[in-house]
C-alpha cells in the first residue's frame, strides 16, 4: 500500500490530472440517475433551447431533451459499453497470443496469419459493412468491435509474451512437465502485465473513440439511447449558428481520451524506465 | 616485428585524472558509482583496469575522452588530457580530441559498427571529417592497416558491410579504426570478452601488435587478470568505483599487496581432486545422437556418451561445437533426428513431451543466466516449492521443512523464501537455481555454463559449491562450458566437441595430459596465463610450428 | 538479391491472398442476411419488379459458389454492377467519388508528412527538452480528440466566426484546381491535426530507439558533429521506420476520411460509403468496401516492400 502512495506522489501532473479525470468520468457514470432531474430521453421542454433558459443549465436538445441529462448519462452509456468491448477484446486477443507463443509451432503460425489477414482490412470499414448485415444493436455492437480489436491485443500479448517463453524459468516450467495453463497462467501472464495494462488504457480510447464515431456516423448505439457521439450528431447544426453546445459531448470524448493517455503515457514510462534498470 | 618485454618507450603525462566523481541514475536517484578515482597515464604506456562487474572500470575508461553515458554524470575532479581539463571544456574542443586523439574500441564490434556502412567508409570517416586526411589516402591507409592486422583479403574485406564479416575481425577492423588518425590514446573495452577463446588469441595479438608499432598510449579495460597481464606496462585494480590496488604489471601480479588482488590472482587455481577411474553401468548414455534444428544442417552428428553415477562429465567446446545443443537434446526439448538417449538402462521417449514425470525429475537443468532462470514474480519459496509439490506430493509443513533444508544445503538462511529474484545478487540466484534442480531429488543434473554469466570469485564459489552437493547427495553432472579453467576445476572426464561432433574424450587426467589431439591442443594453448610472457612466448611457437 | 526478391514476393502473395479473402468476406457477408434477402433489404412494400430487379443485380438466381465467380469476374472486367437507390452504374459513381477522397487525402498528405517527420525528428534530438515536453502533451491531447470534434472546432473558429474558409466543401467537377484546394482545406486540415500526432509520435520513438545503439554511441565518440551522426549514421537506419510510419499513416487517411467528409458534405467515397450504409444499398457498399479495402491493403503492402528494400542485411546479403 505504502509503495502505491509513493507511485502516486512520484506522478506528474499530466498522470494526476488524468487520475482526477477518470475518477471524475466514473463516478458520473456510476451515479448518473442520481445526479439528473430528467429521465434518459424524457422530453421536457422546447426544442434548442439556450443555456439556462426555464432552468436547464444546458438548455435542451433537438428533441427537447435536457441537454445536461443526456451528457451525465451519455458517460454511463458510452463508456459502459467501450468498458465491455474493450474486455471482450483483451478475454479474446489476450488468451490467443499467449497460447501462440506459448504452445507455438503450427498453432503460431496460423493464428498469425489469420490476424494478418484480419488487420489487413480497415477497420472502420469492415465494422460498417457487418454493421450493415446483421443490424446495429448492442452485443452486435460489442462483438464485431471487440472481434476486431482484438487483433491488435493478439499481436502484442504475443509480441510481449514472445520475449518471455523463451527464457529458461519457462523452460524449466515446460521440463518440469507443467502443463500449458499453468504455464500460461503462472509463468507468461504475471511477466506481460505491464505493456498489456497499458495497452488496455490505449485500446479503450481507441474503441471509446470507434463507438463515438459510429454513432455520429448514425450507425452506433440506436436512439432514443443517450450517447455522446450522436449527440454530436443530433445538434451539430446548431454549430453553423456559433452555439458551442455540440461541442459538450465531443469535448466529453477527448477529455476523457486525454485523461487516459495522460495516465498510460506516465505508465509506459515508468515500466519501462524500471525495465531498462534490468 | 615484435620486441619481446612488455615495457617499452614511456613518455610525460598524457592524461591524469584527479578524484573523479562519476553517478549513475538508478530508480530515478542519483547514486555515485565512481568515488575519486586518481588516474595518471603516460605516452606510449598501456595501462589495465581491471575488476569485477559494477567496478567502474568502463565508466572510468569512457570518462577520459570527457564522455559519460545516458544515465551517468561525471560530478566532480578533473580529467586533463595533454593540457585540456575534459570536465570543463566545451563540447567543441573535446569533439575535435574525440576519434583523432583518443578513440574508443568497443567490447561488441557487431553492435558498434553501423550497419548501412561499409567497414572502410566507416573507417575513412574519422580522418576525413576531423580534416586530416582525404578519403584516397585514408583509403590506403586503411588496407595497410587491415594487412598488419591480418584480416583475409585486406584489400577487400573493407568493402564490406558489418554483417558480413565474422566477430573476431570485426573486432580486428575497429581497432583499425580506431588507428585511422594516429591517436594518442586508445581505449580498449573488453575487446575481447565475446569471443571463443582460439579467436581471441588473434584479436589479442594483433591488438599488441599495433599498439606497440605506433607507440600508443592505451587503456585496457577487462575483467581477465589473465588478459591483462599480456597487455598491461601497469594494472590499476578497481572494485564498487573505488582503487583497491595499482602498480607495475609483474610487479603486482608476482607480488599484489591486497587481499582483494591475491583472490583474483588465485581464482583459476581452484582443482577438484582427481578420481579414480570407475568402471560402473553408466547412469546416461546417449548413442549415435544426431540433430538439427529445421531438419537442414545437422548440429550434432554421431553423439556416443556415456555417464557414470555420481562423476561429473564436462562436454567443452566453443561456440558453435553444438554442445548446448546436446543438452537439449537429452533433456527432450530437440527431439533428435536418429540415435537415443538411454537413462538407467532404459530408452527415454525423444520429446519431453512423452517423458512421464518420474523421468523428468530425474534429469534436471541448471541454465547459463540466473536472472532469467527464475521468473522474478515468484518468491524463492515457491521457486523451490513447486518441484517439491509437483513431484514429491509435498505441501505445508513437511514442504516448508523441506525448503528450509534445501536453503541451508546451498549455504542460504530462511529468510531468503520471502525474497523475490530482484532482490538477489547473482551468485544467490545461481544458487536458487541449484536448490530448485536439488528438489526434485535427480539422478542428473545438466549444468548449462553456470559459471559463465557470473563474476570469477561468485563463479568460484558456486564450483565449489556443486562439488559439496556432489559429494554429500552422489548426485551426477553433466557440464556445459566453453571455459577451460572451469572443465579443469570440475571434471572428472572430458568431452571436447567442434562443429557437432566430439573431437576426443576421455578421463581428464588423460585429456589434460599430452600428446593431444590437434583441435584439443589449439584449445588448451590459448587459455591465457596469468604469465606476462604467455602470449609472445605462444605466439613464437605457433610461428615456428608452421 | 534473391532472397529479397523471395521475401518481396512473400509479401505480394500474402497481398493477393489477403484481397482475395476479403472479397470472400464481403460476398458472404451479404450472403448471411437472414430470410429472404431480397425482401429483407427491399422491405415488404417493395413491388415485384423491384425485387426481381434485386434478384438479377445480386445474381440471385444462381448457386453461391457459382455466384461469387461471377461477381469477381465482373469485378475483374470493372463492371461494379448497378446501385439499387438510382441504378446508376457503380463504376461510373465510385469513380468521381474515389478520386475526390484521393483529392483530399493528398493535400492532407503534403501538409502533414513533412510536419510530423521535421517535429518528430526534433523531439527526439532535443528529448525531454521543454519542446519535447510540450509537444509529448499537445500530440497526446490531439490523438485523444474524436476527428468530429477536431473538425468542428476549425468550423466553429475558421468558418462560423473567422468566414475565411467554406465549412461545407462542396466540389463539382468543373472547379479550377486551387479553387479546389481552397474548399478542401478545412478537412484536409483536420486530418492533418489527427495524423500528425501519430506519425509525429512514432517517428520519435523510433529515433529514439535508434540514438540509443551502440553504433551511435560509437559515432559520438569518433567526434563527429551532430549533423553528421544525425544525417549519415541515424538517418539510413531509421529511413525504414520512417517509411513505415508515413504509409501506415497515409493508409489511413484514405480510409479514416470517412467521417470528415460526412463532416464537410465532401463528396468523396466515405460519404458515398455512409450513405449507402444508411440505405443499405447492398452493391454499392460491397464495391466501395473493396476499393478502400484495396487501398488500404496496397499501401500497406508497400510499406512492408519499402522496409525490406531499405534494410542494410538484405540489401547486402553475405
Amino acid at each position: 500500500m505504502n509503495s502505491v502512495m509513493k507511485l502516486l506522489r512520484s506522478a506528474p501532473p499530466s498522470a494526476v490530472f488524468g487520475m482526477a479525470v477518470i475518477a471524475f468520468y466514473i463516478f458520473v457514470a456510476v451515479f448518473a440517475p442520481l445526479l439528473t432531474p430528467y429521465g434518459e430521453s424524457e422530453i421536457v421542454g422546447a426544442e434548442f433551447l439556450a443555456w439556462g433558459d426555464e432552468g436547464f443549465v444546458l438548455g435542451t436538445d433537438n428533441l427537447g431533451r435536457d441537454m445536461m441529462t443526456r451528457l451525465i448519462y451519455g458517460a454511463r452509456n458510452t463508456i459502459g459499453i467501450a468498458f465491455v468491448t474493450t474486455c471482450l477484446a483483451f478475454l479474446i486477443g489476450g488468451v490467443f497470443g499467449l497460447m501462440a507463443t506459448t504452445v507455438g509451432g503450427w498453432l503460431d503460425q496460423l493464428l498469425g496469419r489469420i490476424v494478418d489477414i484480419l488487420m489487413a482490412i480497415p477497420t472502420l470499414i469492415f465494422a460498417l459493412l457487418i454493421l450493415t448485415i446483421l443490424g446495429t444493436s448492442i452485443p452486435v455492437l460489442v462483438v464485431v468491435i471487440a472481434v476486431l480489436d482484438s487483433t491488435r491485443v493478439f499481436r502484442l500479448a504475443r509480441a510481449v509474451s514472445m520475449n518471455i517463453v523463451v527464457l529458461d524459468f519457462v523452460e524449466a516450467a515446460r521440463l518440469r512437465g507443467e502443463g500449458i495453463w499453468w504455464i500460461i497462467g503462472r509463468e507468461v501472464l504475471p511477466n506481460s502485465m505491464p505493456p498489456l495494462v497499458a495497452e488496455f488504457g490505449l485500446r479503450f480510447c481507441f474503441v471509446f473513440l470507434f463507438i463515438s464515431a459510429l454513432s455520429f456516423l448514425g450507425l452506433g448505439l440506436q436512439p432514443p439511447t443517450a450517447d455522446w457521439g450522436s449527440m454530436v450528431r443530433d445538434n451539430a447544426t446548431l454549430i453553423t449558428y456559433g452555439d458551442i453546445t455540440p461541442l459538450l459531448p465531443a469535448a466529453a470524448i477527448a477529455l476523457l481520451t486525454i485523461g487516459v493517455n495522460f495516465v498510460v503515457d506516465w505508465f509506459l514510462h515508468k515500466t519501462s524506465g524500471l525495465r531498462d534498470e534490468h | 616485428m615484435s620486441t619481446n618485454g612488455a615495457e617499452h618507450q614511456v613518455g610525460d603525462v598524457l592524461l591524469e585524472m584527479r578524484g573523479l566523481r562519476i553517478e549513475g541514475q538508478s530508480d530515478e536517484r542519483w547514486q555515485e558509482i565512481v568515488h575519486g578515482i586518481d588516474l595518471t597515464l603516460r605516452r606510449g604506456e598501456v595501462l589495465g583496469l581491471i575488476g569485477e562487474s559494477g567496478a567502474g572500470k568502463s565508466t572510468i575508461g569512457i570518462a577520459s575522452m570527457g564522455f559519460a553515458r545516458p544515465g551517468c554524470r561525471i560530478t566532480g575532479g578533473s580529467i586533463v588530457f595533454d593540457g585540456i581539463d575534459l570536465t570543463t571544456a566545451s563540447e567543441e574542443t573535446k569533439r575535435k580530441i574525440r576519434g583523432a586523439r583518443i578513440a574508443y574500441v568497443a567490447q561488441s564490434a557487431a553492435a558498434s559498427f553501423n550497419p548501412a556502412h561499409k567497414l572502410i567508409d566507416q573507417y575513412s570517416e574519422t580522418p576525413v571529417q576531423h580534416g586530416i586526411l582525404k578519403a584516397a589516402e585514408a583509403e590506403r591507409n586503411a588496407k595497410e592497416l587491415y594487412r598488419r592486422l591480418q584480416l583475409p583479403d585486406p584489400d577487400k574485406i573493407g568493402y564490406r558491410y558489418p554483417h558480413q564479416v565474422s566477430g573476431g575481425q570485426l573486432q580486428r577492423a575497429m581497432t583499425a579504426m580506431a588507428m585511422a588518425c594516429k591517436p594518442d590514446l586508445i581505449i580498449f573495452d573488453e575487446p575481447t570478452t565475446a569471443l571463443d577463446v582460439t579467436t581471441q588469441i588473434e584479436v589479442l595479438a594483433a591488438i599488441k601488435d599495433v599498439v606497440r608499432q605506433s607507440n600508443t598510449a592505451a587503456i585496457y579495460i577487462t575483467h581477465d587478470l589473465a588478459v591483462v597481464a599480456q597487455m598491461a606496462d601497469r594494472i590499476m585494480v578497481l572494485r564498487y568505483g573505488d582503487l583497491i590496488e595499482e602498480g607495475n604489471a609483474r610487479e603486482m601480479l608476482a607480488n599484489p599487496k591486497q587481499d582483494y588482488t591475491r583472490q583474483l590472482l588465485a581464482v583459476r587455481t581452484y582443482k577438484k581432486a582427481d578420481a579414480a577411474a570407475q568402471p560402473d553401468t553408466p547412469l546416461l548414455e546417449v548413442q549415435d545422437l544426431s540433430a538439427a534444428y529445421g531438419n537442414t544442417v545437422l548440429v550434432l552428428q554421431d553423439i556416443n556418451l556415456r555417464v557414470a553415477r555420481g562423476r561429473t562429465v564436462a562436454i567443452v567446446g566453443e561456440s558453435g561445437s553444438g554442445k548446448s545443443t546436446l543438452a537439449r537434446a537429452i533433456t527432450g526439448l530437440l527431439p533428435p533426428l536418429k540415435g537415443k538417449v538411454v537413462f538407467n538402462g532404459e530408452e527415454l521417449p525423444a520429446s519431453y513431451k512423452a517423458r512421464t514425470r518420474e523421468q523428468l525429475r530425474h534429469l534436471q537443468m541448471i541454465y547459463q543466466m540466473p536472472d532469467t532462470a527464475l521468473n522474478p514474480r515468484h518468491k524463492v519459496r515457491e521457486v523451490i516449492g513447486r518441484p517439491l509439490s509437483f513431484y514429491l506430493g509435498l505441501n505445508g509443513e513437511t514442504r516448508e521443512k523441506r525448503i528450509l533444508e534445501l536453503l541451508k544445503m546451498i549455504e542460504l538462511t530462511p529468510d531468503f523464501a520471502d525474497r523475490y529474484p530482484g532482490e538477489l545478487s547473482g551468485g544467490q540466484k545461481q544458487r536458487v537455481c541449484i536448490a530448485r534442480a536439488l528438489a526434485a531429488n535427480p539422478e542428473v543434473i545438466i549444468c548449462d555454463e553456470v559459471t559463465s554469466a557470473l563474476d570469477q570469485l561468485v563463479a568460484e564459489e558456486i564450483l565449489k559449491l556443486l562439488q559439496r552437493l556432489q559429494d554429500e547427495l552422489g548426485v551426477t553432472y553433466l557440464f556445459i562450458t566453453h571455459d577451460l579453467a572451469t572443465v579443469k576445476a570440475i571434471a572428472d572426464e572430458i568431452v571436447v566437441m567442434l562443429q557437432g561432433r566430439v573431437v576426443e574424450q576421455g578421463e581428464k587426467q588423460d585429456i589434460l595430459t599430452p600428446p593431444h589431439h590437434e583441435y584439443t591442443e589449439l584449445l588448451l594453448s590459448s587459455v591465457p596465463e596469468m604469465d606476462p610472457d604467455w602470449l609472445d612466448g605462444l605466439l613464437e611457437k605457433r610461428k615456428a610450428a608452421q | 538479391m534473391a532472397k529479397i526478391a523471395k521475401m518481396v514476393a512473400q509479401r505480394l502473395a500474402l497481398g493477393l491472398l489477403t484481397l482475395f479473402v476479403v472479397s470472400l468476406i464481403i460476398f458472404l457477408g451479404v450472403e448471411l442476411l437472414p430470410g429472404d434477402l431480397a425482401e429483407a433489404i427491399l422491405g415488404q412494400s417493395a413491388t415485384p419488379e423491384t425485387v426481381a430487379a434485386f434478384r438479377r443485380e445480386l445474381k440471385l438466381d444462381l448457386p453461391p459458389h457459382e455466384r461469387y465467380i461471377a461477381w469477381l469476374a465482373d469485378i475483374l472486367r470493372g463492371d461494379l454492377g448497378r446501385s439499387l437507390a438510382n441504378q446508376r452504374e457503380i463504376s461510373e459513381l465510385i469513380g468521381v467519388r474515389f478520386a475526390n477522397t484521393l483529392f483530399l487525402a493528398a493535400v492532407a498528405a503534403i501538409i502533414s508528412v513533412p510536419l510530423a517527420v521535421t517535429l518528430g525528428v526534433l523531439a527526439a534530438l532535443y528529448r525531454n527538452s521543454f519542446y519535447d515536453r510540450a509537444v509529448n502533451v499537445v500530440t497526446l491531447s490531439s490523438i485523444s480528440f474524436p476527428e468530429f470534434f477536431v473538425a468542428y472546432i476549425l468550423i466553429l473558429f475558421l468558418a462560423v466566426q473567422g468566414g475565411i474558409f467554406p465549412s461545407i466543401s462542396n466540389v463539382s467537377p468543373g472547379l479550377d484546381f486551387w479553387d479546389r484546394v481552397y474548399r478542401v482545406i478545412l478537412p484536409a486540415l483536420t486530418l492533418t491535426l489527427v495524423v500528425v500526432a501519430h506519425m509525429m509520435r512514432m517517428t520519435r520513438a523510433s529515433i529514439i530507439n535508434l540514438l540509443a545503439s551502440p553504433y551511435i554511441e560509437m559515432a559520438n565518440l569518433k567526434g563527429l558533429s551532430r549533423t553528421r551522426i544525425i544525417v549519415h549514421h541515424a538517418l539510413p537506419n531509421a529511413l525504414a521506420p520512417i517509411i513505415n510510419v508515413i504509409v501506415i499513416n497515409l493508409a489511413y487517411l484514405v480510409v479514416g476520411v470517412v467521417i470528415v467528409e460526412v463532416v464537410f458534405v465532401y463528396p468523396g467515397l466515405g460519404q458515398l460509403f455512409v450513405d449507402s450504409v444508411i440505405r443499405r444499398d447492398i452493391p454499392v457498399v460491397q464495391a466501395s468496401c473493396l476499393v478502400f479495402a484495396a487501398t488500404y491493403i496496397l499501401l500497406n503492402l508497400t510499406a512492408d516492400v519499402l522496409s525490406i528494400l531499405s534494410n542494410p542485411r538484405l540489401l547486402h546479403p553475405k
